[in-house]
């Protein structure tokens, strides 16, 4: 097996007193998808923060490959409407990219047109689509998104999901990333984490659904929208749909 | 020669000024910073205090005691203290603190309101060596770390994942804020200082489409509003700082209602 992009190992970090986590085992090789699942206060966010680099453990320690490239998509990003910022110019942020790149992502994105509008004034999916658009810039080999499409409808995230599946199949970056919509993210996942505290169990997505420790924390219904959502995967007649936005 | 002219003095002192206050002032309104901003001003009073008591320069004293208040209180925030109690209890007894401090000193009570309310007509040659080595300092650090520091001003997170650390772009930012005060002071006085910072980006705002743009727009009204507060300060026989600081607030209401107005057109 390859060596891992990042690695914690016992990892623990505590916050304001409280322990968010603790003796987490993880690792995330090249070109996998994981998606960590767990109820609101598991310390999902926590995970990705702490491999991120914003948070230092408080036990244990994370191993990062000498290559290892981050690009990062956040949950959402709050502009402060003092702030103003075109597209073109949020993507070169912090390293300028020339105009011809910037137009290059954005029409990858399926936003051509949008590189002199305000950030302000895009719609919620465009606004993520930007946010992937710029992590993708650096040329990634860890994605690492947080409740990507919290602001998203559920064609919204099916459609944001597709496009993830994309890069990855384009790029063979691996991604990791912290999603509620349990339903669209497990299908599309090597493997799932259930965090709560700790790692309660993992493995691929039609193990973790049920396993029982899953089954305690997320209830019988879940599976019930696993196996719905893989009945809707097969149609994908709202591409234009998004597309259009 | 030219710098004998008090005026002159006064104006190249006031550009100076613009030029440091302006781009900083745009990360204060970015990072909604201002009673930051007022908070480093107020304990200037402390290091001016501290200065003549002393018989320091003025500017080391300022720069000494603002800086050691930014960096107590970005630190302090940095571990989950409330913010804002804690700036308006540190601003307001380093103030206190200042001017009672002041008080034991009778012959140097007027120099000390000088400091409050600024005096630029009687900046000296080495005030000017001062305040132009002062811009020069911030603008060089802004704009080294402008697109870190821009970076960190919209996450934190997207900045840790380019490789940026936000918590050095903070400390960067707390150096400019006290270098500006230090500069500012003599010129606007330390109860207007963030006047000086943030109405100049507050009027360039509506009429920026990138951070630069902003940036730049800013500068250029703070030093325009320092020399058309001089001429009006001088006309009017109205004091000097207080007459820039209302120059730029008209700046900004007129700024305001032709964007109100073309927005509504």
């Amino acid at each position: 097996m390859t060596a891992p992009l990042v690695e914690t190992r016992g990892l623990g970090v505590r916050m304001g007193g409280v322990q968010v986590l603790r003796d987490v085992d993880f690792a995330i090789a090249p070109g996998e998808i994981v998606t960590i699942v767990g109820p609101n206060g598991s310390g999902k966010s926590t995970l990705l923060r702490a491999i991120l680099g914003s948070i230092r453990p408080s036990a244990g320690r994370i191993v990062r490959s000498a290559g290892l490239r981050l690009g990062h998509v956040p949950q959402r990003l709050v502009l402060d409407p003092t702030l103003p910022l075109t597209v073109t110019r949020f993507l070169g942020l912090p390293r300028r990219v020339s105009v011809a790149r910037a137009r290059e992502a954005l029409d990858r994105a399926g936003l051509a047109d949008l590189g002199g509008r305000q950030m302000a004034d895009l719609s919620g999916g465009q606004f993520q689509r930007v946010l992937l658009a710029r992590a993708l810039l650096d040329a990634p080999n860890l994605l690492i998104l947080d409740e990507a499409t919290a602001g998203l409808d559920q064609p919204g995230a099916a459609a944001f999901y597709r496009r993830i599946e994309e890069v990855r199949a384009r790029t063979g970056c691996a991604v990791l990333m912290v999603s509620h919509d349990l339903h669209v993210v497990m299908s599309a996942s090597n493997r799932v984490v259930c965090l709560n505290g700790h790692i309660c169990c993992e493995g691929a997505p039609e193990a973790v659904a049920g396993a029982p420790v899953y089954r305690a924390l997320f209830g019988e219904g879940t599976q019930g929208a696993l196996a719905l959502y893989r009945h809707r995967h097969d149609h994908h007649h709202d591409h234009a749909v998004e597309a259009a936005e | 020669m030219m710098l004998d002219d008090f005026m002159t003095r006064a104006v190249l002192a006031g550009i100076g000024t613009g030029l440091a206050a302006a781009p900083a002032g745009c990360f204060v309104v970015w990072r909604r910073m201002a009673y930051f901003g007022d908070a480093t001003a107020h304990a200037a009073i402390l290091g001016v205090a501290l200065s003549l008591a002393l018989s320091l320069p003025v500017f080391a004293g300022a720069l000494g005691v603002a800086l050691a208040m930014a960096v107590t209180v970005t630190l302090l925030t940095g571990r989950g203290q409330a913010g804002d109690t804690l700036l308006g209890v540190m601003a307001h007894s380093a103030l206190a603190f200042g001017l009672v401090g002041v008080s034991f000193l009778t012959d140097v009570r007027i120099d000390v309101m000088a400091y409050l309310f600024g005096d630029i007509l009687a900046v000296s040659r080495g005030d000017l060596a001062v305040i132009w080595g002062g811009a020069a300092l911030v603008l060089g650090l802004v704009g080294w770390r402008w697109s870190a520091l821009l970076t960190a001003t919209l996450s934190p997170d997207l900045a840790r994942a380019a490789g940026i650390d936000p918590r050095q772009e903070q400390m960067i930012l707390t150096l400019v804020l006290a270098v500006v005060v230090a500069v500012a002071i003599k010129v606007v006085g330390a109860l207007l200082i963030t006047a000086l910072l943030i109405v100049p980006a507050a009027a360039a705002r509506p009429f920026a489409r990138t951070p630069e743009a902003m940036a730049g727009l800013a500068a250029v009204l703070a030093m325009g509003s320092a020399w058309a507060g001089l001429r009006a300060s001088y006309a009017l026989d109205t004091p000097a700082g207080p007459t820039i600081v209302c120059v730029l607030a008209l700046c900004f209401a007129v700024a305001s209602a032709v964007s109100g107005a073309s927005r509504r057109a």
